[in-house]
């Protein structure tokens, strides 16, 4: 679902972000992508969401070489990927409602199956009750659901997240975890970005751990250490 | 079908969406709305009057009377000798002899002169022949036939009554060429005006537009908000330029109905007619259109979402 062929990238003339790198991701699997801040990981997913473009090497995203995509297709791009942010990105001055909702308002969707589906997700992840409420009115761990929510509605290929779990305790992240992992189950690619080894290792999964943009290791352990 | 029935709900919602967000900010809207108001009456107002000053000139345009006055001492029979012979120049339609005594007696009759004509010994007005040439009279003939009477030892002085409606005429000219440079700079300032406010728009809901964009917003999906912004701009500042326009004209009706007596009431002053409204509505869109048009273009291309 995922390839990335050589991929190098350079941010102007300054030092490379990526170096090299290969690796492949098959259709609903759920991959860890760890190393230390600045390790590459954010530039990897934003290869991913077309918010960068690759220097060198190939980025192929359901078989199609999406580094060389013209401009006016990149929104389609973005709409077949769901994505989750470590300051969730979710916007102050509309409803939880509203905000799960804007995907499909985008990618155009009738109002009545909008309504639906935007519950469903809200319930996915917990929070049905607070469709009324501003993300102001959430603890960071709801407003953290409400991204995700908004991420999977419009029923994404593919799903990144960036720290879905920097701002969370411990508990708080496992359950975050546990959403994605249901999501793997019914198919959606997953990619997380993550430095939380600790959390990992009770989690499980395979990794890909990049270390000043190159990839150091993969690994193909794909259930919980405990 | 079915795409089509979806691409215009969405511009519907877009449309009422933007109308929202204006009812939102009623202060900065209701403001914004006034300056293109004014703006776009002044010039239709300017234009209402030079059209009705045109519409007054016009009908003075066929009239090229002028009168021939008799040097002193020329008797009566000579200038009736002088009326038989205009009388029978191809170019004359018909003649009217006012004699001296006649010309004293009116202004005798007169409230203002009346006293200072009593007060004279001698009469020393001429005697007048007013010609009025036939409709279609080629003007270089009319204006040899007046040189040569200028030269006739009979006659003092030839005087063209209609000298003023052809300055009028000028003047009204300039008026209306004045009129479209204050009209194309008035609405160059509403662009710029409506381009300002969208500006600040597209700046005030900037992570809506990064978060929109991250989600696969098309720069279409982006756009139309703001451009139907400019699209209710233009509408509203129209509707308001038409109620400016109405109260100035009902303002100045009571004079205008004196002004039309005074001129005998020939004449029908011209109001806003459907031309008028149309065009004020279509120029406050069209301005209103360019000026979103013109933020967009510079303002959304520059917002892209960083993570």
């Amino acid at each position: 679902m995922i390839r990335f062929e050589n991929v190098t990238k350079r941010y102007g003339k300054g030092r490379e972000a990526l170096r090299d790198v290969s690796f492949e991701i098959d259709t609903g699997e759920l991959i860890f992508l760890t190393g230390h801040s600045g390790a590459g990981k954010s530039t990897l997913l934003k290869l991913i969401a077309l918010i960068e473009r690759p220097t060198r090497g190939q980025v192929l995203v359901g078989g199609r070489n999406i580094g060389r995509l013209a401009a006016r297709h990149i929104p389609a791009h973005r709409r077949q990927i769901g994505m989750v942010f470590q300051d969730h990105k979710l916007l102050e001055d509309r409803s939880v409602f509203e905000n799960i909702a804007l995907p499909m308002i985008i990618a155009g969707y009738r109002q009545r199956e909008m309504r639906g589906r935007v519950r469903a997700a809200l319930d996915y992840v917990g929070l049905l009750d607070r469709e009324k409420q501003t993300p102001a009115m959430l603890s960071t761990g709801e407003q953290q659901r409400v991204g995700i929510a908004r991420a999977i509605v419009a029923r994404p290929k593919v799903l990144i997240a960036d720290e879905p779990t920097g701002n969370l305790d411990p508990d708080l992240s496992l359950d975050v975890m546990n959403l994605f992992r249901r999501f793997s189950e019914v198919g959606v690619t997953m990619l997380i970005a993550t430095h939380d080894l600790g959390l990992l290792d009770r989690v499980g999964g395979r990794r890909i751990v990049l270390d000043d943009g190159a990839v150091a290791a993969t690994d193909g352990q794909t259930q919980p250490a405990t | 079908m079915n795409a089509i029935v979806n691409y215009c709900i969405r511009h519907a919602q877009n449309c009422i969406g933007a109308l929202g967000n204006l009812v939102r900010q009623p202060m900065a809207s209701t403001l914004t709305i006034a300056v293109i108001g004014i703006a776009l009456a002044m010039p239709s107002g300017l234009n209402i009057i030079v059209s009705n000053g045109r519409a007054l000139a016009g009908g003075f345009e066929d009239i090229r009377d002028f009168s021939v006055y008799t040097k002193p001492g020329a008797t009566l029979a000579q200038a009736e000798n002088l009326r038989g012979r205009l009388d029978d120049d191809d170019l004359v339609a018909n003649t009217r002899l006012i004699s001296a005594e006649q010309a004293l007696e009116e202004l005798r009759t007169d409230n203002e002169f009346g006293d200072v004509v009593i007060a004279l010994a001698d009469n020393p007005l001429p005697h007048t022949v007013v010609v009025r040439p036939i409709p279609k009279a080629d003007p270089e003939k009319l204006q040899i036939l007046t040189e040569r009477l200028a030269q006739d030892p009979l006659v003092d002085i030839v005087r063209l009554d209609t000298e003023w409606v052809r300055r009028l005429n000028a003047f009204l000219e300039l008026a209306r060429r004045a009129v479209w440079i204050v009209a194309t700079m008035l609405v160059g300032a509403v662009i710029i005006i409506v381009g300002n406010t969208i500006r600040l728009d597209i700046q005030n809901r900037r992570a809506e537009i990064e978060v929109s964009k991250l989600l696969g917003a098309s720069d279409g999906f982006v756009r139309r908000p703001f451009l139907y912004t400019g699209f209710w701009y233009g509408i509203f500042g129209g509707c308001f330029a038409l109620l400016l326009l109405a109260g100035s004209l009902w303002a100045l009706s009571g004079p205008v109905e004196r002004l039309v007596r005074l001129y005998g009431g020939g004449f029908t002053p011209l109001g806003m007619d459907g031309a008028t409204i149309a065009l004020v509505f279509a120029v406050g869109l069209a301005a209103g259109l360019a000026g979103a048009w013109s933020a967009v273009a510079r303002h959304l291309a520059a917002i892209q979402p960083k993570v």
